[in-house]
C-alpha cells in the first residue's frame, strides 16, 4: 500500500476515535447540564407525576447508558432521532426528526463557509504572498495593520458597520447617522452596490439569490478570518527564505516574485492548509452572532436555542456535526501537508 | 570536444580578462555594528582559467567568491572597490542587469547540494529553470540538454535521473547535477562554493573529476573556495590564500606547493604533519563482538561488529557517512541497544540498554560530539556545563565544585574567566574545549569522540588534537576517535578500525593498516585522500581506469 494511503487511513481511524470520544463528552455533558426538558416545557408548577409522565413518553426514564447506547447507535446509521419539541402527548404528525430539523441549517451553514472560503482563502494568500514579497515594506505594514483591525474588532461590530453602509446607501444616511454625517460619508461608500442587510433564505430560495443574500454574511466573515491566514502565509514563506535553495534561486536570476511563488510557497503549504482548516473549522461551527446579525438560518443558532430549550436530540446532533468538523477539516490538511510534500510522496 | 560548442563560445578568447576585482571591501553587519570581512582585495581571473580561494571560516573566501558575481549575502555590503565582469560594472549594477546575468553567464555551485536544491520540485525542473527563464532554450531542447550534461557527468541513469526529486540521489550525484545545472547556459564563470567538503572522499574523487573535466571541456573560468589545500590543488590553476578579509598569498599551484612563502599558509598543512607514535597494548578496556545493530528492525546499520579498545590507547574508526560508525557510539553507550552480541568492559558485560546501567558505570564512558554549537545548552554558563557532572557523578558543590572546574579550564587550556560565559561567547574550538572539559569532568576511563575536530578549521583542529593526546598522556584515559578524515587518524591513532556498511573492514595497528597490504576498500578509501600534489587527481583515475580497463 502506498504510505499516503495508509498515512490517510491511520487518520482517519485516529478521527473516528476522536469523534468517538467526543459523542460521549457531548451526551454526559448535555446530561449533566440542570433541569430536564420536561421541566423547560411544563413549568416550574408541574407536579413530579407528570414530569415523570412526561420523561417516560420520551424515553427519559431509562438509564443514561441505554440512551447513549441507542442514540450513537442511530447516529451512525444517519439517524439522529426526533426531535423532543412537538413530541410528548401531541398528535404523531407533529413529531419531526432530528435530520429533517438541521438538514436545511446545515445546508445554509456550509453554503455561507464555502462562499466565505471562496472569497478569503485566495485574497489571504495573495496578500499573505505580497506581504512576504515586499516585507517590512509600506505595503507589508498597511496590510498587516488593516487585517489585525478587522480581526480585533468584535465580528458583530464588523456586522453592523456592513449592514450599515448597506441601509444607509439605499435610503439615504440621514435616517442613520447624526446631522451632517451623511454627505460626508455617502461619496466613499456610494460605490458599493444595494445589498440586502437581512440575509433570510428559506428552502425555496434559488441559488444566485441565496448567494446575493448572503454576500454581506460573508463579507463580514472575510474580514475576521482574512488576517490569520494571511498572517500564516507571509510568516511560512518569510521562515523559508534564509534556506540555501532560495539563495540559489536568487542566483539563477529568478525575479523576487518567482523566488517566493515557485520556491518558496511549495514549501509553505503546509502550515498554511493547518491554519486555513481552522478557519474553515470556525465558519461552520463559530458563527452564529454573525448569523443572529444578519437574521440567516443557520446551525449555530439552532444549537443555541436547542441547547436553551434543552432538546437534546437537537444540540447533540449539532455538537457532533461540529467534531466531525474539525476533525474531517484537519484530515485534509494533513493530507495537503502529506501531498505537497515529495518526500512523503515520493519515498526513496 | 569542440564539436558541439555553440558559435558563440567561438569568440570567448583564452586568456582575455574575465574578472577583475580592485580595492573590494566589504562590511558585515552583526551585535549592532559594521564589522569588515574583505579589506582591500584585488582578483584578476582570465576566461578559461580556475583560480583557488583558500581560507580558514572568517577569511572572507565566498564573500568575496559571492561578489565576484555582485552579490553579497544579506547583512553584508560593498563599501569600497570594483568588481568588472567583462567590462560590466557589477558593483553599480541594477538587480535587473545582475539578474540577466546570473544563471546565464555567471553561476554558482553552493556547499550543501541537499539543502540548495528545492526538496519540492524534481531535479530537471531545477536543471533547466536557468536556460528557460533566461530564453536561452526551449523545454525540450533544455530537457535534452541536461541529459547530455547528466552524462557528461558520468550521472547514472543519465535519461531518467532528471525525474527523481532531490532527496531521492545521493549526496555526491546531486552536486554533480548541481554542476549541471551551473552549466546549463554555459556560463563563462562558476563560482564553486566548498561543492566537495559535505562529501565523503571516495565520492569527493569523482566529483571533483567530474568538475573539472566539465569546467575544462566547456573552457568555463571558475573561482574555486575550499578550505582544502589538496583539494583546490588538484582544481586550480592559481592559489590565492586568505585569511580575515586579506590576501596572505597568491602564486600559481605548482609554486605555491612547492615553495610557500608565508608562515601562514605552510601552518596550513601542519595538521597533516601531526602524527602520534602508535603503541600496541594487548589490556582490553573495552570490547565489542558480534554486536548487530539497527535502528528500523530491517536494514542492519551494525553487521557482526567486533571491536577491540586497548587501555589508554587511541583507537580511530574510519568510515564514510553510512559506514555505521556513529552507530557504534550509540551501542557502547548503550543509546541504541544492539540487537545480537556483547559489549564488555573491564572483563563484565555491560548492560544493553542505558536505563540498566548505573551510574558508576555511565560516569566511565563519556561522549564528545562533533557540533558543540549543539551539544552545549546555549543557555548554560560554562560553570553550569562543566559543573554538571561532577554534582551529579562526583557529588561535588559549592567552592569545591568551582575549584575543580577552574581546574578542568587549566587543563584544557582556557583561564577561569570562562567560568561564567555562555557558549555564544565563544569560537568554535574553545566550544569544543569546553566540550572535552565536560567530558573530562565525570574522569572517565573511556571517552568516545564523533567527528570531533570535523567541523572546525585545519589550525583549531591541530590545536584540539594536540589537547586531546596531552589529556590522554596525563589521565591515560582511552579514546574511541570516529572519523571520516585519514589526516586526522594518522595524527591521533594507535590502532584503526575501518568500516564500511556496518562491516568492520580491518582492524589493527596504524603501521599496519595504513601500509599495504590493504584490503581493497582500505586501499579505496586511502586512495582517495586528496594529497599535496596538482597531479594526484589525474595520476589516480589514470591508475583507476587502467585498472578497470
Amino acid at each position: 500500500m502506498h504510505p499516503v494511503i495508509r498515512t490517510v487511513l491511520q487518520r482517519l481511524g485516529l478521527g473516528l476515535l476522536t469523534l468517538f470520544a467526543v459523542s460521549v463528552i457531548i451526551f454526559s455533558s448535555l446530561e449533566l447540564l440542570p433541569g430536564g426538558f420536561a421541566e423547560a416545557i411544563l413549568g416550574q408548577g408541574a407536579t413530579p407525576e407528570t414530569v415523570a409522565a412526561f420523561n417516560k413518553s420520551l424515553g427519559l426514564d431509562r438509564p443514561p447508558v441505554t440512551r447513549y447506547v441507542e442514540w450513537l447507535g442511530g447516529a451512525v446509521q444517519g439517524d439522529f432521532g426526533k426531535s423532543f419539541a412537538g413530541a410528548g402527548g401531541w398528535r404523531e404528525e407533529n413529531v419531526r426528526f432530528v435530520s429533517d430539523i438541521i438538514g436545511p441549517r446545515f445546508y445554509n451553514t456550509f453554503f455561507l463557509a464555502a462562499l466565505t472560503a471562496l472569497i478569503a482563502v485566495p485574497i489571504a494568500i495573495a496578500l499573505g504572498l505580497f506581504a512576504a514579497l515586499y516585507r517590512n515594506g509600506w505595503f507589508d505594514r498597511i496590510i498587516n495593520s488593516v487585517t489585525l483591525t478587522t480581526i480585533a474588532s468584535p465580528e458583530f461590530f464588523v456586522a453592523y458597520v456592513l449592514v450599515l453602509i448597506a441601509v444607509g446607501n439605499k435610503n439615504g444616511f440621514a435616517a442613520v447617522l447624526p446631522d451632517g454625517w451623511g454627505p460626508m460619508v455617502k461619496p466613499f461608500v456610494s460605490w458599493i452596490p444595494d445589498l440586502p442587510p437581512l440575509a433570510t433564505v428559506s428552502k425555496g430560495t434559488p441559488f444566485w439569490e441565496h448567494v446575493w443574500k448572503a454576500i454581506l454574511p460573508a463579507i463580514t466573515l472575510t474580514l475576521v478570518i482574512v488576517a490569520h491566514m494571511m498572517r500564516m502565509t507571509r510568516a511560512s514563506i518569510i521562515s523559508l527564505l534564509a534556506n540555501p535553495y532560495i539563495e540559489m534561486a536568487k542566483l539563477k536570476g529568478l525575479s523576487p516574485r518567482q523566488v517566493i511563488v515557485r520556491h518558496a510557497l511549495p514549501n509553505a503549504w503546509a502550515p498554511i492548509a493547518t491554519v486555513i482548516a481552522f478557519n474553515l473549522a470556525y465558519l461552520v461551527v463559530g458563527v452564529v452572532v454573525v448569523e443572529v446579525v444578519f437574521t440567516y438560518p443557520g446551525i449555530g443558532q439552532l444549537m443555541v436555542d436547542s441547547v436553551g430549550s434543552r432538546d437534546m436530540p437537537v444540540a447533540q446532533a449539532c455538537a457532533l456535526i461540529f467534531a466531525a468538523t474539525y476533525i474531517l477539516l484537519n484530515l485534509v490538511a494533513d493530507i495537503i501537508a502529506i501531498v505537497t510534500n515529495p518526500r512523503l510522496l515520493h519515498p526513496k | 570536444m569542440t564539436s558541439d560548442v555553440k558559435p558563440a563560445d567561438k569568440s570567448r578568447v583564452k586568456g582575455s580578462t574575465l574578472v577583475e576585482i580592485k580595492g573590494l571591501k566589504i562590511d558585515g553587519y552583526s551585535d549592532d555594528k559594521w564589522h569588515p570581512i574583505i579589506k582591500g582585495l584585488d582578483l584578476t581571473l582570465k576566461r578559461g582559467e580556475v583560480i583557488g580561494l583558500i581560507g580558514e571560516s572568517g577569511a572572507g573566501k565566498s564573500t568575496l567568491g559571492l561578489a565576484a558575481m555582485g552579490y553579497t549575502k544579506p547583512g553584508c555590503k560593498i563599501t569600497a572597490g570594483s568588481v568588472t565582469f567583462d567590462g560590466i560594472d557589477l558593483v553599480n549594477a541594477s538587480q535587473d542587469r545582475l539578474r540577466e546575468l546570473w544563471g546565464s553567464r555567471i553561476s554558482y555551485v553552493a556547499q550543501s547540494a541537499s539543502a540548495s536544491f528545492n526538496p519540492a520540485h524534481k531535479l530537471m525542473e531545477q536543471v533547466t529553470e536557468s536556460a528557460l527563464n533566461h530564453g536561452v532554450m526551449d523545454k525540450a531542447a533544455a530537457e535534452a540538454d541536461a541529459k547530455d550534461l547528466f552524462k557528461r557527468l558520468q550521472l547514472p541513469n543519465p535519461d531518467t535521473i532528471g525525474g527523481r526529486y532531490p532527496h531521492q540521489v545521493s549526496g555526491g550525484q546531486l552536486q554533480r547535477a548541481m554542476t549541471a545545472m551551473a552549466m546549463s547556459c554555459r556560463p563563462d564563470l562558476i563560482i564553486f562554493d566548498e561543492p566537495t567538503t559535505a562529501l565523503d572522499v571516495t565520492t569527493q574523487v569523482e566529483v571533483l573529476a567530474a568538475m573539472r573535466r566539465i569546467v575544462e571541456e566547456f573552457n568555463t573560468a571558475a573561482i574555486y573556495i575550499t578550505h582544502d589545500l589538496a583539494v583546490v590543488a588538484q582544481m586550480a590553476h592559481r592559489i590565492m590564500v586568505l585569511r580575515y578579509g586579506n590576501l596572505v598569498e597568491e602564486a600559481e599551484t605548482r609554486a605555491m606547493l612547492k615553495a610557500p612563502t608565508q608562515d601562514y599558509t605552510k601552518s596550513l598543512w601542519a595538521v597533516r604533519k601531526l602524527e602520534k607514535k602508535e603503541e600496541k597494548s594487548d589490556d582490553i578496556a573495552l570490547s565489542v563482538s558480534n554486536v548487530d545493530a539497527s535502528y528500523s528492525g530491517v536494514v542492519k546499520v551494525l553487521d557482526n561488529v567486533t571491536v577491540r579498545i586497548p587501555r589508554g590507547k587511541t583507537v580511530a574508526v574510519v568510515g564514510e557517512s553510512g559506514s555505521g560508525k556513529s552507530t557504534l557510539a550509540r551501542a557502547i553507550t548503550g543509546l541504541l541497544p544492539p540487537s545480537k552480541g556483547r559489549i564488555s568492559f573491564n572483563g563484565k558485560d555491560l548492560p544493553a540498554r542505558l536505563q540498566d546501567r548505573d551510574r558508576d558505570t555511565l560516569r566511565r564512558i563519556q561522549m564528545i560530539y562533533q557540533s558543540a554549537d549543539t551539544a552545549l545548552n546555549p543557555r548554560q554558563t560554562v560553570r553550569d556545563i562543566i559543573g554538571r557532572p561532577l554534582e551529579f557523578y562526583l557529588g561535588l558543590t559549592g567552592a569545591e565544585k568551582d575549584r575543580r572546574i577552574v581546574k578542568l579550564l587549566d587543563a584544557i587550556e582556557l583561564n577561569e574567566d570562562f567560568i561564567d560565559r555562555y557558549p555564544g561567547e565563544m569560537s568554535g574550538g574553545q566550544k569544543q574545549r569546553i566540550s572535552i572539559a565536560r567530558a573530562l569532568a565525570a574522569e572517565p576511563e573511556i571517552i568516545i569522540c564523533d567527528e570531533v575536530t570535523s567541523a572546525l578549521d585545519q589550525i583549531v583542529q591541530e590545536e584540539i588534537l594536540k589537547l586531546l593526546m596531552k589529556l590522554q598522556k596525563e589521565t591515560k584515559v582511552t579514546y574511541l576517535f570516529i572519523t571520516h578524515d585519514i589526516a586526522t587518524v594518522r595524527a591521533i591513532s594507535d590502532e584503526i578500525v575501518v568500516m564500511y556498511k556496518g562491516k568492520v573492514v580491518q582492524q589493527g595497528l596504524k603501521s599496519d593498516v595504513l601500509n599495504p597490504p590493504y584490503p581493497a576498500y582500505t586501499e579505496l578509501l586511502l586512495s582517495s585522500v586528496p594529497q599535496m600534489d596538482p597531479d594526484w587527481l589525474t595520476t589516480l583515475l589514470r591508475k583507476r581506469s587502467g585498472a578497470a580497463a
